[in-house]
C-alpha cells in the first residue's frame, strides 16, 4: 500500500499525471465528456459550451493573475476584442473560422501586451486600476468605431463552415469549443513545466529575486500579458460563435470580475482550479434557475428575483473563500483526497 | 464660445466634483488606515441613498434627522463590514482585498436589487426647487445645499484629524501601525473607525446625489469606480488630493461632456475621466499630493 509520494527521478516528479490510474480516469472521463452530444439536449449542452469557453478564458486570467501575480480587471475588454475582431474577420475579409479564431487571439494578444506595457512601471493596485481604465476605453472604441465593430447594434456572426460542413448546432459546436480548450488546458499544463512558466512563477513570488536570478521580467511580463490575452480572445471568439450577435453589452466590467471570482474560487495558481472554478461560476445562475423555478409554485415572485440572488450568492462564495479557503477548490480538494489516499494511516 | 454655458459647465462639474471628492475622500482614509483598496465605495454610497431615501419616505422623518440616522446606520455597516470581512483578511495578497471588496460590492448591490427592485425610485424633494439667479446664470438651490453640506462635512472631518483624539490616533497608525501600537492605540478600533467614517461620508453623498437628481437607481454604484480616477490624480493617500482631484475630474467630465460628446456622438464623458487616470499614471504615477513612495518594478 502506498503511504507517501516517493519519486525517484525528475520525469516522474515532473509528470502531469502521477499515477496510471489518473490517467485511465481521464481517458474515460474524456469518452464520456465526447459522447455527451449524443444524448443530452440541446439546452443543456449550450450550458456545456458556455463552460468550456470559461474554462478557457479562466486559465488564461489565472496565467496572468494566479501564475504571474498581474492583478487584471480588464478581463472583460480583452474578451470583447477577441470576439470582435473575430467578427470582423469573419464577416468583413471573410475569412474562415479556423483562421478567425487564432487571428483573434493574436489580435487580442498584441492588445494584452500593450496594455501590460505599464505593468513594467507600477504593480498591484496601480495595475489594477489601469487595467480597468482600460476596460472603459475599449469599450468607448467598439461603441465609436462602427465601421469594424458595427457599433452599438453589433455584429452578426456567420456560422462557421469547414468546406461545405456548417458548424451550426450546439452538438457541432461542443466538438470545437472542446477540442479548443482542451488544446488549451495541455498546452497550460505544459507551459508551467518549461522555463517560460517557472519564470512567471519566480515573477509572482519574488520579483527582485526573480530578476538577480537571471529571469528578464520585462520580457516574461509581456509573454505572461500575451498568453493570458491570447486564450481570453480565443474564449472571446468562440462566445461570438455560440452567441451569433456580439454588442458592446455582451462584454460588461461584470464579465471580467465573473472570471476573477471563478479563479478565486477555483484556486488562484491552478490550472485544475480554473476548470472547476468555471465549471462552478457558470453552473451557479443555471442551479438556481432550477432551484427557483422548481419553488416558484409557492414563491412566484422568486424568478423575478434570479440575477441579484445570483449576485449575491456570487459575491458570499467570493469571500467566503477569501476568508477560510485562499487557495481556492482545487487546494481543498488535494486536501481530501490526500486525506482519504492514507485513510486510516494519514500521519 | 459661449459664456453662459462654459459656467453651467463649471457649475455642473463642480457639484458633481464635490460629491467625487466626497466618496473619494472615504477612499483616501479606508486606504490610508488600512491599505485597502475599497472598490465597494459605490455601494456605500448607494446604500446610504436608499437608507435616506426609505426614511424620508415611508417613515416621513425630517431631513436633518434622516441624514443623521442614515449615518448611524452606515456607520454601523462600515464597521461591521471591516470586522466581519476585512479583519481576516489583514496581511493577505492584494488581490485578495481588492477581489473581497468587489465581492462585498456584489452582495450590497443584490441586497439593494432585492430591497427595492432595479427601477429608479423618486427622491423626495427637500430642497426649494426654485433657482437661484447668479450672475447670468440660473442655478438650482440642490446644487447650492450640495457644496454647502460637502464643504461643512469637509471641514469637520479636517477638524477631527487635526484636533480630537481619536483622529490624532488614526493619523498616527496610519503614519506607523508599530508605533501607534506601542503607543497604546488599538489599531483594530482605528481600522473600524476609518470603515465608518469611509461609509458616512459615501452616505452624505448619494444622500446629496439622490436630491439633485431626484431619483435614485442602481447606477449609483458606478460611483464607486469614478472614483478611481480621482484619487489617482490627487494622490492615493491624499485627503486633500482627494477633494481637489474630485473637482477636477468633476469638472474635467462636464467639460468634456459639454464640447466633446457633440463631436463624437456621445460617450466621452464617462470615458475622459478614465483616460486622465491611464495619462497621470504614465506621467505622474503619486498625483498631484499623492507621497512620492511608489513601489518601482
Amino acid at each position: 500500500m502506498r503511504c507517501g509520494d516517493f519519486k525517484t527521478s525528475y520525469a516522474a516528479d515532473m509528470s502531469i499525471f502521477e499515477t496510471r490510474t489518473a490517467r485511465i480516469m481521464l481517458a474515460i472521463f474524456l469518452c464520456i465528456l465526447f459522447t455527451l452530444p449524443f444524448y443530452t439536449p440541446g439546452y443543456v449542452l449550450d450550458i456545456i459550451n458556455r463552460i468550456g469557453i470559461a474554462i478557457i478564458g479562466a486559465i488564461g486570467l489565472n496565467i496572468l493573475t494566479g501564475f504571474t501575480g498581474q492583478i487584471s480587471l480588464g478581463n472583460a475588454a480583452f474578451m470583447a476584442i477577441g470576439a470582435f475582431s473575430s467578427g470582423y474577420l469573419g464577416t468583413k475579409l471573410n475569412l474562415p473560422f479556423y483562421l478567425c479564431i487564432p487571428l483573434a487571439g493574436l489580435i487580442t494578444a498584441s492588445f494584452g501586451m500593450f496594455v501590460g506595457i505599464p505593468s513594467l512601471r507600477i504593480k498591484g493596485l496601480y495595475l489594477a486600476m489601469a487595467t480597468l481604465a482600460a476596460h472603459f476605453i475599449v469599450e468607448f472604441i467598439i461603441v465609436k468605431w462602427e465601421s469594424v465593430t458595427g457599433g452599438v447594434a453589433g455584429l452578426t456572426i456567420p456560422t462557421p463552415k469547414l468546406g461545405s460542413f456548417a458548424i451550426d448546432s450546439d452538438a457541432r459546436l461542443f466538438v470545437l469549443i472542446f477540442v479548443i480548450a482542451i488544446l488549451a488546458v495541455l498546452f497550460a499544463k505544459n507551459l508551467f513545466r518549461t522555463k517560460v512558466g517557472k519564470a512567471f512563477v519566480a515573477i509572482r513570488d519574488q520579483a527582485i529575486s526573480a530578476e538577480v536570478m537571471g529571469v528578464n521580467i520585462l520580457k516574461y511580463k509581456l509573454l505572461s500579458f500575451g498568453i493570458s490575452s491570447f486564450y481570453v480572445g480565443v474564449a472571446g471568439a468562440l462566445i461570438a460563435y455560440q452567441a451569433k450577435i456580439i454588442s458592446p453589452e455582451t462584454f460588461p466590467v461584470t464579465v471580467a470580475i465573473d472570471y476573477l471570482g471563478m479563479i478565486i474560487i477555483g484556486g488562484l495558481g491552478s490550472i485544475l482550479g480554473s476548470i472547476y472554478g468555471a465549471v462552478f461560476i457558470t453552473l451557479l445562475p443555471e442551479l438556481l434557475r432550477m432551484i427557483t423555478t422548481s419553488l416558484s409554485g409557492s414563491f412566484p415572485e422568486l424568478v423575478n428575483k434570479l440575477a441579484a440572488m445570483k449576485e449575491l450568492i456570487f459575491g458570499m462564495l467570493v469571500i467566503v473563500f477569501l476568508i477560510f479557503e485562499p487557495n481556492g477548490m482545487a487546494a481543498r480538494w488535494h486536501n481530501i483526497k490526500n486525506y482519504w489516499k492514507l485513510y486510516p494511516f494519514s500521519h | 464660445m459661449d459664456v453662459t454655458f462654459l459656467l453651467q459647465l463649471l457649475i455642473n462639474g463642480i457639484v458633481v466634483g464635490s460629491i467625487y471628492a466626497l466618496v473619494a475622500t472615504g477612499f483616501v482614509i479606508i486606504y490610508k488606515a488600512t491599505s485597502a483598496l475599497n472598490l465597494a465605495q459605490g455601494e456605500f454610497l448607494m446604500v446610504g441613498a436608499y437608507i435616506c431615501l426609505n426614511l424620508l419616505s415611508k417613515h416621513q422623518i425630517p431631513f436633518w434627522q434622516a441624514i443623521l440616522i442614515t449615518f448611524a446606520f452606515s456607520a454601523l455597516l462600515g464597521a461591521i463590514i471591516e470586522r466581519l470581512i476585512l479583519r481576516p483578511l489583514i496581511g493577505s495578497h492584494l488581490i485578495s482585498v481588492i477581489m473581497v471588496t468587489l465581492g462585498l460590492s456584489s452582495i450590497l448591490k443584490a441586497l439593494i436589487q432585492l430591497a427595492y427592485g432595479t427601477d429608479t425610485i423618486p427622491f423626495p424633494e427637500v430642497f426649494p426647487s426654485e433657482p437661484v439667479q447668479i450672475g447670468p446664470i440660473p442655478v438650482s438651490q440642490g446644487y447650492l445645499y450640495a457644496i454647502g453640506c460637502v464643504t461643512i462635512l469637509v471641514v469637520l472631518l479636517t477638524t477631527f484629524f487635526k484636533y480630537s483624539k481619536t483622529g490624532v490616533a488614526m493619523r498616527a497608525t496610519a503614519s506607523s501601525q508599530q508605533v501607534a501600537l506601542s503607543m497604546g492605540i488599538s489599531v483594530k478600533k482605528m481600522f473600524a473607525i476609518s470603515w465608518a467614517i469611509a461609509a458616512i461620508v459615501s452616505a452624505m453623498g448619494g444622500i446629496l446625489l439622490g436630491t439633485i437628481r431626484g431619483g435614485i437607481d442602481m447606477s449609483l454604484s458606478f460611483m464607486g469606480l469614478k472614483v478611481l480616477p480621482v484619487v489617482i490624480l490627487g494622490g492615493l493617500d491624499s485627503i486633500l488630493g482627494a477633494i481637489v482631484g474630485g473637482l477636477i475630474i468633476g469638472i474635467l467630465e462636464n467639460f468634456s461632456g459639454g464640447y466633446i460628446d457633440p463631436l463624437v456622438g456621445g460617450g466621452a464623458k464617462e470615458v475622459a475621466p478614465y483616460i486622465a487616470l491611464i495619462l497621470i499614471l504614465m506621467f505622474k504615477p503619486y498625483g498631484l499630493f499623492g507621497k512620492k513612495k511608489i513601489e518601482r518594478v
